[in-house]
């Protein structure tokens, strides 16, 4: 046994007790600083994880294979841990308005951290199951934390119900592939999934699993949870829902397509193609009309599940990393939103885009911030979200030449992509040019808060400008599923 | 390698972007001065390197190449030739007379002149780079701002529409093209963006018909949009009349020639092939440009309508010159392209002020504007002679090319006979009628008031354009010298087999300067 490899997830593990425990003897008024003490360990644990030694080398398998440490979950470990990090400094900014619980409220956010650091080394269908219900638990209760607002609580019911209806799913798809091939481990499925592609029961329990691992991402059909979830969560949990969750989702789908499942999956070139574009298409259509600045995040995070999904459906290594790269992007793009949607509606009781107005006048960073997120979001150089776009498409196109259906496929992306314009521009509109703005009271910024901001700034700069270094590292991951 | 002027003329407008980002808001004369600066320097600095390029050399002066991402074969690379050193020259130009028409800005300076350098930067990088992909982002840079400034600075109670149109249109233009230029890359096999490397391998390794055939739709008609090509040119006239001045001057004149540029450097020499079986269809199309929106420009009662409209049948004999193919035409493509640069912006820049001052423009409003505008006025009728073709101004030599171009290929001659039509009819009506109805005639009580532009800082950017108009137009062969040796390449490989009927050898061009006028 090889435990010595999951140090990483031990320490968080370790770190979301000591979180816990911390409760009972901090002073109520220094309960809300836990948080920095969090997001100093976690950079500790970040700095590890770049160091390469002992447990972050790459390479190594622990129970019987079951958890894998290999370049695709390094990248997704580092991923997390700095979707964790600007997520918690953002808890410490929402913790005035959580009643009670605060410290529970980081160290569930730690705990579901740990899950994600599961899932990324996730190589069985077990270890599968335990992470994604590990984040999913925790996130119901994340979602429900502001027990006195009567949205939150409906959102973390809707949660429940929708979550555990695709968790029995998944349940039962990954009993149908042990019941007809004996094979939980993904390499061993691997190896005899070829002599049951004929088998209808086999097939329909890889498509059960697909469809709880399309609920935690968001896709068309199952989206439906997304918007009204997003809405009423508190800022921070949407926050890591929209980010950490998804990437986990995404990892996990990654790794089921093409390592559990590689002979399906090429037969499935065109159930992912038409998800992808429906997906697109959903989500940027329903954002449109919507007012609600975190019901329309939450729309457009459903059509970012789209985007993601082209490089799933490009079949490809170029897919594969271009996904991998665009998420990095998304990671800082989205953060950087909630981190001003959780500023500016500290006294609000509505996350209306007017809440918006006069924001350029109230706080220039946080405008120049929203402004910068959103121009990333729609895609435009020399941000993020464009080179993301740019590495997507062309991974699609790449595919051109085996299925014109990926041509159509470039087409609904870009459809999607001009869409899209128009609710993102309204956004910014909001800012800079509203005609009634009532509040004109500077926002005030604690340090750390400008800190975590100024990290999204530079991380959709750095990926937009300087790609090199996350290309590369998105590459190396990639090669994973190349062996 | 050094760095390139080049890297100077397009970094000088972007890094006075960020400066100004972090200037108060309330500092208006310095934030003025900033953005008056940083058009200036590169103004200064295009027209040097322009005097610097070595007429006659075949190939790229310049040249800067960093790599960016290796493992894609993108880098920064930016060079000219013949092709785009006009076009450098004439965009920091009209970049710089933008910047001083943006007086009549009067709210929310400060980001109406980030935006305005941003979109310069923009703009110079597009014709810099040789670089698909810095290409198409730099042009995608420039082309984000217009959307805003028409969208918050625009005039008239139309401009909610038509900033959605023109957003609409131009966006699907440009992500068309984005994924043509994609295409081309992966089709091409030779793993890099670096346009001369590309067009040194495809010359070697033709890009398959069937590929051809799929790509150069893509960019002829994203491209196409950008340049609005008929039937896809409603946006234009619409988005310059809602359009603040300095925008309508920036985009009309200088960002929309992205798309012919593209054209020229990109898909032509790229995809012979499908570039031959589809010019005969483009010449059609440019027709439409030529004839019907002529026609359109001569129903309009509001003088900016009339300007865009104008502006958009100018894009035809452009077009027109690219379908023929050919060196003559080719080249007068590339002379109309810098003579309605400066023309464009000169008229919409006097548009501006006439609107600045009365508050309208509605041609039946004004009138007799000669008489308190005397400046302004006389730059107006130059600017409208200019605009119908008047020997003496860029345009005229620009536009007989591309017809002496064009009746070289005999399947076009009924085409260039009904351009000629439109260009000397057409553009002379609706342009004298302008002129009469505005400049001429009684002038209304309230307009006799009328403060004419004094000073010398306010009559520098008209006096500017019109002087670039002229001296082009008495010296056309400061461009054509220039434009030639690169434009031949560039036939050369447009036509790999001259025996197909229509297609003009090269070889069998008569020389160009006994073709021109002067």
């Amino acid at each position: 046994m090889n435990a010595s490899l999951m140090t990483l997830e031990i320490c968080v593990m370790a770190l979301g007790t000591v979180l816990m425990l911390a409760d009972f003897w901090l002073p109520d008024e220094r309960k809300k600083f836990a948080g920095y003490a969090a997001v100093a360990a976690l950079t500790g644990l970040l700095v590890i994880s770049f160091s390469g030694c002992g447990a972050c080398s790459l390479g190594g398998s622990a129970f019987n294979g079951m958890f894998v440490q290999d370049g695709l979950a390094i990248f997704f470990k580092r991923f997390f841990i700095v979707a964790a990090i600007l997520v918690l400094f953002m808890a410490v900014e929402f913790s005035d308005r959580i009643a009670g619980g605060v410290s529970e409220y980081y160290s569930l956010i730690v705990f579901a951290l740990s899950g994600m650091l599961f899932a990324a080394s996730a190589n069985d269908f077990t270890m599968l199951f335990v992470a994604i219900e590990l984040i999913t638990i925790t996130f119901y209760i994340l979602t429900s934390f502001q027990r006195g607002r009567l949205v939150s609580l409906e959102a973390g019911v809707k949660y429940l119900i929708l979550g555990a209806l695709s968790s029995s799913f998944m349940v039962f798809g990954i009993a149908l592939v042990w019941g007809t091939t004996g094979k939980l481990n993904f390499n061993e499925l691997a190896a005899v999934a070829a002599q049951f592609e004929t088998s209808k029961i086999f097939l329909f329990g890889v498509l059960f699993i697909l469809v709880g691992l399309g609920f935690k991402i968001a896709a068309f059909p199952f989206q439906i949870w997304a918007p009204d979830v997003y809405q009423g969560a508190p800022t921070p949990t949407t926050a890591f829902l929209a980010v950490g969750s998804k990437a986990a989702g995404f990892v996990l789908l990654l790794r089921v397509l093409f390592t559990a499942v590689p002979t399906v999956t090429a037969h499935w070139m065109n159930l992912l193609i038409v998800i992808s574009a429906i997906t697109i298409l959903y989500g940027n259509l329903c954002a449109l009309p919507q007012r609600n600045l975190k019901r329309l995040l939450g729309y457009s995070s459903i059509a970012h599940a789209g985007y993601l999904l082209l490089g799933v459906a490009a079949l490809s290594a170029s897919g594969q990393s271009a996904l991998l790269y665009y998420l990095a992007g998304y990671l800082f793009t989205v953060i950087a939103a909630f981190t001003v949607i959780c500023l500016v509606t500290r006294h609000l009781d509505n996350d209306d885009v007017s809440a918006l107005a006069g924001l350029n006048q109230r706080s220039p960073l946080l405008a120049s911030t929203m402004t910068l997120a959103m121009a990333s979001l729609a895609g435009i150089p020399p941000l993020a979200g464009f080179f993301g776009k740019f590495l997507l498409l062309k991974a699609v196109l790449e595919q051109g030449a085996v299925n014109p259906g990926y041509y159509c496929l470039a087409f609904t992306a870009l459809a999607g992509v001009v869409i899209s314009f128009y609710y993102y521009f309204g956004v910014i509109r909001a800012i800079y040019w509203s005609k009634n703005v009532v509040d004109v009271s500077p926002i005030q910024l604690s340090g750390p808060i400008k800190v975590a901001v100024c990290i999204c700034i530079a991380g959709m700069f750095w990926l937009g400008i300087f790609p090199t270094t996350a290309l590369d590292m998105a590459n190396e991951a990639a090669k994973v599923f190349g062996k | 390698m050094t760095t390139s002027i080049l890297t100077y003329i397009l970094g000088i407008p972007l890094l006075a972007a960020v400066l100004l980002v972090f200037v108060p808001g309330n500092y208006r004369v310095i934030i003025r001065a900033i953005a008056l600066a940083a058009t200036l320097v590169p103004m200064v600095l295009a027209i040097k390197m322009f005097c610097q390029f070595v007429t006659g050399h075949v190939g790229y002066q310049f040249e800067q190449q960093i790599p960016w991402v290796e493992s894609l074969g993108m880098s920064y690379h930016v060079g000219v030739d013949g092709l785009n050193v006009g076009l450098v020259l004439m965009g920091a130009i009209v970049a710089f007379a933008a910047a001083c028409c943006s007086w009549e800005i009067q709210t929310r300076e400060k980001e109406f002149y980030i935006l305005l350098l941003v979109m310069t930067g923009g703009i110079l990088g597009a014709f810099a780079s040789l670089d698909l992909f810095f290409f198409y982002a730099f042009h995608e840079f420039a082309l984000v701002p217009t959307f805003i400034m028409i969208g918050v600075w625009g005039r008239s109670e139309r401009k909610n529409y038509a900033t959605f149109q023109i957003t609409i249109y131009l966006t699907i233009g440009a992500l068309l093209a984005l994924i043509g230029l994609i295409a081309l890359y992966i089709q091409s096999g030779a793993h890099t963006f670096d346009i001369p490397k590309l067009v040194e391998y495809i010359a070697a390794n033709p890009l398959a018909a069937k590929s051809q055939n799929f790509i150069f739709p893509l960019l002829l008609f994203g491209f196409g949009i950008l340049v609005s090509l008929w039937p896809f040119h409603s946006w234009a006239a619409l988005g310059y009349g809602a359009a603040p001045a300095p925008t309508a001057m920036l985009h009309a004149g200088v960002l929309k020639k992205f798309g012919l540029y593209g054209l020229i450097r990109v898909a032509l020499p790229l995809m012979p092939q499908a570039a031959q079986s589809w010019m005969q269809i483009l010449a059609w199309l440019c027709l439409g440009n030529i004839l019907y929106v002529g026609w359109v420009a001569m129903k309009q009662k509001n003088l900016n309508l009339l300007i865009g409209n104008s502006s958009v049948a100018h894009m035809g004999f452009i077009f027109l010159g690219i379908a023929s193919l050919n060196l003559i035409g080719v080249t007068g493509a590339v002379l109309v392209m810098i003579a309605h640069g400066f023309l464009a912006a000169l008229t919409f820049a006097l548009s501006g002020y006439i609107y600045q001052k009365t508050g309208t423009l509605q041609i039946s409003e004004l009138g007799g504007l000669c008489r308190p505008l005397r400046f302004i006025g006389v730059t107006l009728l130059m600017a409208a002679m200019a605009g119908c073709g008047l020997p003496g101004f860029a345009n005229f030599v620009g536009e007989v090319t591309v017809f002496f171009g064009a009746w070289q290929v005999p399947s076009l001659r009924v085409v260039t006979v009904l351009a000629v039509w439109g260009a000397l009819i057409i553009g002379a009506v609706y342009m004298t009628r302008a002129v009469r109805n505005v400049l001429h005639g009684p002038v209304p009580e309230k307009w006799s008031k009328l403060a004419d532009a004094t000073d010398v800082w306010r009559k520098l950017p008209y006096a500017l354009l019109l002087v670039s108009l002229l001296v082009f137009g008495f010296v056309p062969s400061l461009l054509t010298d220039k434009i030639v040796p690169d434009a031949k390449k560039m036939v050369q490989m447009a036509n790999p087999v001259s025996d197909k009927p229509g297609a003009v050898a090269v070889s069998e061009i008569p020389n160009l300067k006994s073709a021109l006028p002067n």
